[in-house]
């Protein structure tokens, strides 16, 4: 499959074994976007294809009610103004941030249909292979390199390795993407992709719904990996259906019948593969200051463990995780902020009550799926269970000087990384599913969801 | 860019695993749109002993005297993981480090790394750990290949493009846009065969 994506983009072999290769869709934030369009400007190069660019805020955006331009990190209200008038200027599409469009950027992209089956999709924005679920070509880059795609329409690459990461069987209740990729991740090391383009296959991964192949291939990243991704079927080619940028009409049908092509053939090779039992696999939760210390949630942390990590996350070896008190709980990110996942963690929180001291915050990945949220009544839910329920963006999955949780908090978090100083200084972070973070905030330390379920 | 050929400094050794670009820079102290005024909040939150603060943690290894001059960076396994933020590298290159030596490299950084002037190398966990045993200027030869203390020598691979793109400090673009009738004759025809590709009617 992935050689038929990269194949479809060769626009042509140069020495040395490298190729150009086709970008058909590049997507910038307020982050790192203005840094690039600034400086192709300087430059004086027009960009190649303004119509096939698109630009959000959504990193470090306020996300309390009423917002404007200001927000609550220092100095950031420049990368708003800076990238929206250079985003003008360059005439490329802006989601800006009172647009009722405006989320973050791998929410926005599949919502709208701008991702699609085989495309290439770049970033300056490591999350980019969360939109690999949908048969793309999808990953992050620098700077630099979006510059270069924006200037000319290609990137200089040479052909990357393939890895095959199959999941067999059933999941166990309560057990979700989040939990597939972390056990990967834990298993196999935060390097363990080494810069390969994974597929993620296998009846496991085939029964996923859209939104949770998007969490598995989210962290593709933190396994090191170029990007995941995971072959276009019937769901992926439905939940396209009617959105604004996909095709629609004839040209709907003429891109299905490509689409349709985009599978791994029987007896394709890869350079590594990797098969885990699905039914292996708990509700996991990290344990130290990398997502490969990881552990399902009936377990202790490792008896030998790098003392840097437990130093910093305040644990020691051998400890069991379940019961560890927490100081805050946040469902939010590209991970696991999308209506699936408001759904489960809402399912949990109806008719309890976060946790006396805990403060709890929902921040829903964008403004499409705050709406649908709030139609079907899962505001309600999450604040009458004692969470904020806030406008969409990265918000607090990293620290940027602005909004944080207390000094040396203990944080259960949907996110994607528990590194060092991630979510402020000393903040300690536990990542995990929707779930084990909404069961966390009711019982006020870490907690299994499947034993609130029952 | 600046070109990379010969580098002759000490090696600072952070051989710490999964050292991610949040440590490297964390993302408050990326306080401007732009590519400079970075250097001081290198690893600011190992180097400095309070987030904000700038007094020296004097147990960080380039706060060490003998470190102080070191353009050389000896790195742990899944070097610059994590975020994409080219600002890690700019910040790496502001302060004076052109070269790191680790088992490997996130691959985002990687190319960071390349398309700034900083030279990504690669050896296994034995020789980074020797160079750091040796604690003497290394020499980096990279149209060479290989990394020397003394009679001592460990040689790397790298990709022929992300060779000549160091050696010769080449702007990408400029090699890419001498290709320019390649890519618009490649778009006409995928104009026909991908129409929903596209949404403009001009190339």
């Amino acid at each position: 499959m992935f050689a038929k994506l990269w194949d479809q983009h060769v626009v042509a072999t140069l020495d040395g074994g490298v190729e150009l290769i086709a970008i058909d869709r590049i997507f910038l934030h307020e982050r790192t976007g203005a840094a690039a369009l600034n400086s192709l400007r300087e430059s004086g190069r027009p960009i190649a294809d303004p119509s096939r660019v698109f630009c959000v805020m959504d990193h470090i955006v306020d996300t309390r009610r009423g917002r404007n331009d200001q927000t609550l990190m220092p100095g950031g209200q420049a990368f708003i103004t800076e990238t929206r008038s250079a985003a003008r200027e360059a005439g490329i599409t802006l989601f800006d941030v009172t647009d009722p469009d405006q989320g973050i950027v791998h929410v926005v992209s599949p919502e709208l249909g701008i991702v699609l089956p085989g495309c290439t999709l770049i970033a300056p924005d490591s999350h980019t292979c969360t939109q690999g679920a949908f048969g793309a070509l999808a990953w992050g880059i620098g700077s630099s390199e979006a510059e270069h795609a924006l200037a000319t329409g290609v990137l200089r690459l040479s052909r990357p390795k393939t890895m095959r990461v199959t999941f067999t069987g059933a999941l166990q209740a309560g057990v979700t993407a989040k939990d597939m990729i972390l056990t990967l991740i834990a298993r196999h090391g935060a390097g363990g992709g080494k810069g390969h383009v994974v597929e993620f296959a296998g009846e496991t991964v085939t029964a996923l719904d859209m939104e949770a192949r998007m969490t598995l291939c989210n962290m593709a990243t933190e396994f090191s990996a170029m990007t995941g991704i995971v072959a276009p079927d019937q769901k992926t080619f439905a939940w396209l259906d009617g959105r604004r940028y996909a095709p629609a009409g004839a040209l709907r049908t003429q891109a299905l019948q490509q689409w349709q092509t985009l599978h791994t053939d029987d007896g394709a090779t890869f350079d590594a593969e990797i098969v885990i039992d699905a039914g292996s696999i708990e509700p996991m939760v990290s344990w130290g200051t990398s997502p490969e210390h990881s552990i399902g949630i009936s377990g202790a942390v490792p008896a030998v463990a790098p003392e840097r990590a437990l130093a910093y996350i305040g644990l020691e070896a051998g400890q069991r995780l379940a019961g560890t008190p927490i100081d805050a709980a946040f469902i939010g990110s590209c991970t696991n902020s999308r209506l699936s996942d408001l759904r489960r963690a809402a399912a949990l929180l109806k008719g309890r009550r976060v946790a006396p001291g805990v403060k709890a915050l929902c921040v829903p990945g964008s403004m499409h799926v705050k709406r649908a949220a709030e139609a079907e009544g899962l505001d309600v839910i999450f604040e009458q269970a004692g969470f904020e329920w806030r406008q969409s963006g990265c918000s607090m999955c990293f620290y940027a000087g602005g909004e944080s949780f207390p000094p040396g908090s203990r944080v259960i978090s949907s996110t994607n990384r528990n590194f060092e100083g991630r979510q402020g200084p000393n903040i300690r972070t536990h990542i995990a599913s929707p779930e084990v973070v909404a069961a966390s905030a009711i019982a006020g330390c870490i907690a299994d969801p499947r034993k609130l379920r029952s | 860019m600046t070109p990379f050929t010969v580098l002759t400094s000490v090696a600072a050794p952070l051989l710490r695993d999964n050292v991610d670009t949040d440590a490297i820079i964390p993302s408050r102290e990326m306080k401007s749109t732009g590519k400079t005024g970075l250097s001081a909040g290198l690893f600011a939150p190992w180097r400095y002993l309070s987030a904000g603060s700038r007094n020296p943690d004097p147990s960080f290894v380039l706060n060490q005297p003998r470190y102080a001059e070191a353009h050389i960076l000896l790195g742990g396994d899944n070097f610059g993981c994590g975020s994409s933020r080219e600002h890690a590298v700019w910040a790496l290159a502001e302060y004076g480090i052109r070269a790191i030596i680790a088992p490997s490299f996130a691959p985002i950084f990687a190319g960071n790394c390349i398309r700034n002037g900083v030279l990504p190398v690669v050896l296994d966990r034995e020789s980074v750990a020797a160079i750091a045993a040796a604690n003497q200027p290394v020499t980096i030869d990279l149209a060479q290949q290989h990394v020397e203390i003394g009679s001592q020598r460990w040689s790397f691979a790298i990709g022929a493009e992300a060779k000549a793109m160091l050696l010769e400090g080449l702007d990408g673009i400029e090699l890419t846009l001498k290709h320019r009738e390649r890519i618009a004759a490649f778009q006409r025809a995928d104009r026909l065969a991908r129409p929903w590709i596209y949404f403009s009617t001009q190339s």
